[in-house]
């Protein structure tokens, strides 16, 4: 496994753990866009990261952000800040990741299917969806130039379970937030409270272009449910999601149009597919191979 | 008084008492343990629940059990007044007996890769797959013979807590990275057990296959 060269994929603060993943003092090694690095917890809240050179020596060190219940590091010069998520701020939410969870197949992918509703009657049957209700109703796009991020708002679906709050079924509305070409979030209308909304998030860290790990921090609206529940519930639904993700082919991103041919519910695809387009994306994405 | 289970959702072995629970209607209390990646079933709090650190654990008229197939047999042995998910008969208990111990033997090296892939466990993988594989491969030739007696359960005419116990991790293979491309038996096995009234999918399960 080789180090990318490619500088869109380098230049991203990506996530490579979580805080409770080692004790303090403790350290773990993993991957990055193949590159090996060490990460050490320094202090409670304290942590340096290291690249590994081919003997498994500690060579450069590497910048380092603990935040939304991840570290991030970057293995180039970040073009980007670190999003900014309020709501991990509010004292009243149920805020915590899930650890972290192996898939095989392209970070963009995992993206993707995030952005996604068309599935939810079909992969989430009786929780995100029902299957007498599977349209997807129109929806908006757009490319915020001022942070460089991808929206899709006003998207809406019917959901029987919602969230691990939820005692019924609702017409959910969700927003829609790629912070990044490896992160990405939503905001959902919480049970009860069309004036608030849950924030999910899903940072992916590429060990190389078809081997990744995801993390899914939360900051929830729920004052009932055990944290473990809330857990237990986006685990559930992940799940469900890797099954399919693992048998896409081919597991790398096509950005071609005519490869996957999109249907309207894809706006949010279309866009994102443009976006790394436009960035020039080599990392993670296939190729169409010349006759 | 009602039956409490001490379970995870993707835990594939709380999921065989799950379905077991789910075939004999049987009503409980669901406590669930954050197995991942809180690891509280190896906390002192659990320890006091199962020395083991195990889930899953069945609490039932004041009994305690740990080990998803010994709760599979307390389950069959008190509730299934039909008496065909444990059968009685001298020449299917001790079969139903031995692959009972199968599913939590051999064929746990495939729950190794799945937590290995799907939560990041530090185990040799390739050792793991190999065993499973292993496993696969005793389940499909006893599958195949079965077939051609006539047979789809692995023990007698009616399916039986011992395939309620080999399910779960077969089904999952592929979260542990392993096909069962090999395995035409073992497919069959499985279609049949999923089309079972009252079988629930749990996630990770391809019910299209």
């Amino acid at each position: 496994m080789a180090v990318t060269t490619d500088r869109a994929a380098l230049n991203e603060w990506i996530a490579c753990g979580w805080p409770e993943k080692v004790v303090p003092g403790g350290k773990y090694r993993t991957v990055l866009l193949g590159q090996e690095i060490e990460v050490r917890r320094t202090g409670v809240s304290s942590f340096e990261v290291f690249e590994c050179d081919g003997h498994g020596e500690l060579s450069r060190s590497l910048p380092v952000q603990a935040k939304y219940c991840c570290i991030f590091t970057t293995l180039g010069e970040p073009i980007r800040p670190l999003p900014k998520i309020p709501e991990f701020d509010e004292a009243d939410r149920r805020i915590t990741g899930c650890g972290s969870v192996g898939v095989h197949t392209s970070p963009f992918r995992i993206i993707e299917n995030f952005l996604d509703m068309a599935h939810f009657s079909f992969v989430h049957t009786d929780i995100l969806g029902a299957p007498e209700r599977t349209e997807v109703l129109a929806y908006k796009t757009e490319h915020r130039k001022d942070v460089d991020e991808i929206w899709a708002i006003d998207c809406q679906f019917y959901q029987p379970a919602a969230s691990k709050a939820s005692k019924g079924g609702q017409m959910t509305h969700y927003a829609y937030r790629v912070m990044s070409p490896f992160s990405v979030m939503l905001y959902k209308n919480v049970f009860d409270d069309p004036t608030r909304n849950d924030a999910i998030c899903l940072f992916v860290q590429p060990i190389d272009e078809t081997e990744c790990l995801a993390y899914m921090p939360l900051a929830i609206v729920d004052r009932e449910s055990a944290l473990t529940s809330i857990i237990d519930f986006q685990q559930t639904i992940f799940a469900q999601d890797r099954v399919i993700l693992e048998n896409q082919r081919p597991a790398l991103l096509p950005l071609d149009p005519t490869i996957e041919l999109p249907t309207r519910a894809d706006a949010s695809s279309i866009a994102f597919r443009r976006w790394l387009k436009a960035k020039n994306f080599q990392f993670g994405v296939y190729e169409k191979k010349a006759a | 008084m009602a039956i409490k289970l001490y379970d995870y959702s993707l835990s594939g072995s709380c999921y065989k008492v799950r379905l077991l629970l789910g075939f004999l209607d049987l009503e409980y209390e669901r406590h669930p343990i954050g197995f991942y990646p809180e690891r509280e079933h190896r906390t002192e709090t659990f320890r006091a629940i199962n020395p083991l650190g195990q889930i899953p654990v069945l609490e039932d008229d004041g009994i305690r059990l740990r080990d998803a197939q010994a709760i599979l047999c307390h389950l069959a042995n008190k509730y299934d007044m039909s008496g065909l998910w444990l059968p009685r008969a001298p020449e299917l208990y001790g079969l139903v007996m031995m692959w009972l111990m199968f599913a939590g033997g051999e064929l746990m090296a495939a729950s190794a890769a799945r937590l290995h892939d799907l939560l990041g466990y530090d185990l040799d993988i390739e050792t793991a797959r190999r065993n499973a594989h292993a496993a696969f491969r005793i389940l499909d030739d006893h599958l195949t013979r079965r077939e051609i007696e006539g047979g789809t359960w692995i023990v007698g005419d009616h399916p039986t807590i011992a395939d309620v116990a080999c399910f779960p991790y077969t089904a999952l293979s592929n979260d542990g990275g392993i096909g069962l491309e090999d395995y035409p038996a073992l497919r069959n096995w499985l279609r049949s057990f999923m089309h079972l009234p009252k079988f629930d999918a749990m996630s990770g399960i391809s019910e299209f296959a």
